[in-house]
């Protein structure tokens, strides 16, 4: 085995193994130290750092961090790492590897060529030496482009998922809020709803609604109903009009364990999906949500700090071709992720990770009442990360999810981020924003009359006001 | 609710003509917008509502008020506290929540009881400060009147820095049969004061949120005081019965009243 450790001054460092290199070289954040795998001090944060930027990048492929016999994860990207793809960076470092990502040598072509050579553990390990501005610029050059109704992820856009959720499901809150968003320009990514029920024909109904509004306005998007993926497959087969396939996943087979999947069951729900045929451009049918915390949060990190396992859980998603992967980066709680500092540095991060491994990655830019952050902080991350080419964020009216209880990002935060930056909604949509007369032949998304079409059309749910 | 100042909508301000769909959600719909951004009213309002989930989360709980308020319905108390001793180490360390300070648990293995106790009340302040002061005395008064007259149940233990699991540790230390824990809910922006309830059978440490009967939400906006004490008598009795409490005990007390039990995982209090 490889050792571990550093000289500064008179002290020596030394770490017992690759783990323990990565999870110190961490940036400090509260869940690493409720897992009592966080550096203790701060030179010995940087003494990590200097260990990991020293580790050739071939050392990930001997020395696993989970054992293979153990874990399917692990078996995942053992079995799929593709060592052609890996051959062009094989003989770098960790910080060779830092350089050469930041170097114009390595262009969009070449990341993309690359991207499958790469293991969520290398990703990682880079991403604790780069900084900020680092984990921008890099990640806006990884293209991930994916399709479904349109097409996500093109340079210079940015998506928006929809997420009209209403505490008891009720069918007029909900086709409410839909219509809000659409009517600020909303809902290219996804229009997905967090349920209340598990019941199933609760479900159904839910699903033959938003299926109804799509089809009433001739929306070019898609779909999502957020409840279990065992249901997902139970309502397909019931003959339910499901898009996408939600799951939550994690890094680890415990933590996926916990959350009641394996991968043999998320290749059974893609293929339930995929079945259906419902896509009219591309046939991306999963939709992933992760977070760092929750692989801890089940007992499920076996020593690995939460950002490693954070990745690992994206060469799940990559596995599946999913249409969208969102981090959900503040929702888990202070004990994970403190503050606002915490939760921007692991937004940057998440993405990072998920754009150089090839997933469609979006974040769900949140925090929640007992964290120290507020809107500002939001403003902060989500700017950055559009910056950085986000794939997709969160649309809830007014950036207050009244379902889940957390503070979000809103339609008026979308357009936000389309104005200062310039982005734009996916193309199918934006053509049809204009139809809809809701964006201007310049691409502003205007003020709605009394007038308009769809406030004169409502969806049927909203009539009904008995 | 709180009042929005008046304002008039001016040239550069817009209002979306979808007001009346505000009938159907409390979800903050219909804002307007100024260019595309945000109303400053809007901004204002969304600040309050935040400034006060915050004060919910970080407010000490009066102990001492609301002991007055317990042993006014007629309830003896008992004070002790966690392992988390400020609020920050609270947030930080869920585990340290969910234990008794070393004192505290001498103080209550010390305590001599006379006969076994059917069914222990815990009541901590859990993140919502609030909704511990505002609640608890008038829940108590409610499930007062419903439980059943040869059921012991001691002294309601109020809790400081307390996460949901600590009642298991309290209840093992007084050899209770049953416990029920009343804790301060994760606040959201429209509920910073929302009361939920743990119902725990033989509670010991170790227990997960699997061996638990929950009921979320409650408060005048929610779930009303009398219909969750009913609820919660309603699940002791059964837990009573079947000597069992968790997923294997449903609750069937009112099929129309389930509400939002949210099926997504949140941390929990």
């Amino acid at each position: 085995m490889a050792s571990y450790n550093y000289i500064a001054g008179t002290h020596t460092y030394q770490f017992a193994d690759l783990k323990e290199v990565l999870a110190k070289a961490t940036p400090a954040r509260s869940g690493d130290y409720l897992a009592g795998v966080a550096a203790e001090t701060y030179a010995e944060r940087m003494a990590a750092r200097m260990c990991l930027a020293a580790t050739p990048l071939k050392r990930f492929l001997e020395e696993l961090i989970i054992p293979y016999e153990a874990d399917e994860v692990t078996r995942l990207i053992v079995d799929t790492h593709d060592k052609q793809a890996f051959a062009e960076i094989s003989h770098l470092t960790v910080g060779d590897f830092r350089d050469w990502l930041l170097s114009d040598i390595a262009d969009s072509a070449t990341l993309k060529r690359v991207a499958a050579g790469i293991t969520p553990e290398m990703a990682a390990a880079v991403s604790k030496i780069m900084r900020n501005q680092d984990l921008i610029l890099v990640a806006k050059k990884c293209h991930v482009i994916t399709a479904f109704r349109n097409t996500i992820g093109l340079p210079g856009h940015i998506s928006v998922r929809l997420q009209p959720n209403h505490p008891t499901d009720d069918m007029r809150g909900i086709a409410a809020s839909m219509l809000d968003g659409l009517l600020y320009g909303a809902g290219d990514a996804v229009i997905g709803i967090n349920p209340a029920t598990d019941s199933l024909p609760a479900l159904m109904d839910l699903y033959y609604m938003v299926d109804e509004v799509i089809n009433q306005y001739e929306i070019p998007t898609q779909s999502c109903i957020l409840t279990h993926v065992t249901n997902q497959i139970q309502l397909i087969e019931r003959g339910a009009p499901v898009d996408l396939v939600f799951q939550s996943i994690a890094g680890t087979e415990k933590a996926n364990k916990s959350f009641g999947i394996d991968i043999a069951l998320l290749k059974e729900a893609q293929s339930a999906a995929l079945s259906l045929n419902r896509g009219t451009v591309g046939n991306n049918v999963m939709y992933f949500e992760t977070g760092q915390g929750s692989v801890l949060s089940a007992n499920a990190n076996f020593g690995v700090d939460q950002q490693t396992c954070e990745a690992r859980a994206y060469a799940v998603a990559r596995h599946l071709s999913p249409l969208l992967t969102n981090t959900v980066v503040g929702f888990i709680g202070p004990e994970y992720l403190y503050d606002g500092k915490q939760i921007i540095r692991a937004g940057l991060e998440d993405h990072f990770c998920g754009k150089l491994l090839g997933v469609p990655l979006g974040c769900d830019v949140c925090y929640t009442n007992h964290a120290e952050a507020d809107q500002d902080d939001m403003d902060t991350l989500m700017t950055l990360l559009a910056t950085a080419g986000l794939t997709f964020i969160m649309g809830i009216p007014g950036a207050d999810d009244i379902m889940l209880n957390y503070q979000t990002t809103s339609f008026h935060d979308a357009l936000y981020l389309r104005k200062v930056l310039g982005l734009k909604a996916a193309p199918e949509f934006e053509v049809w924003l204009k139809k809809m007369h809701i964006m201007d032949a310049q691409g502003n998304v205007q003020p709605i009359t009394q007038a308009h079409h769809m406030l004169q059309n409502m969806p049927k749910h909203l009539l009904n006001t008995a | 609710m709180t009042k929005k100042p008046n304002t008039t909508t001016l040239e550069h301000q817009s209002t979306d003509p979808w007001q009346q769909l505000k009938t159907f959600t409390r979800a903050r719909i219909a804002l307007g917008r100024v260019g595309s951004s945000l109303p400053t009213s809007e901004v204002l309002d969304f600040g309050l509502a935040h400034a006060m989930a915050r004060d919910a989360v970080h407010l000490a709980l009066d102990v001492d008020a609301l002991e007055a308020d317990i042993n006014a319905q007629q309830f003896s108390t008992i004070k002790v506290k966690s392992m988390a001793l400020d609020r920050a180490s609270y947030l930080l360390r869920p585990d340290w929540g969910r234990r008794l300070h070393e004192q505290s648990l001498m103080r209550l293995q010390n305590l001599s009881q006379t006969k076994p106790i059917d069914f222990l009340i815990v009541v901590g302040d859990g993140l919502s400060s609030l909704a511990v002061a505002r609640h608890v005395a008038p829940l108590l008064a409610e499930i007062r009147k419903l439980l059943p007259e040869d059921w012991h149940t001691g002294p309601v233990v109020i809790t400081s820095q307390a996460r949901v699991a600590i009642g298991d540790e309290i209840g093992q230390a007084l050899n209770a049969r049953m416990v029920a824990m009343l804790i301060g809910e994760r606040p959201g922006l429209s509920s910073p004061d929302s009361l939920g309830i743990y119902l725990t059978f033989k509670p010991k440490l170790g227990l997960s949120d699997a061996d638990r009967n929950c009921i979320s939400n409650v408060r005048p906006e929610g779930l009303q005081y009398a219909a969750a004490a009913k609820k919660l008598v309603w699940l002791a009795k059964e837990a009573m019965r079947l000597k069992v409490t968790g997923v294997a005990l449903k609750d069937e007390s009112d099929a129309q009243e389930i509400g939002s039990q949210a099926s997504l995982e949140l941390p929990k209090a």
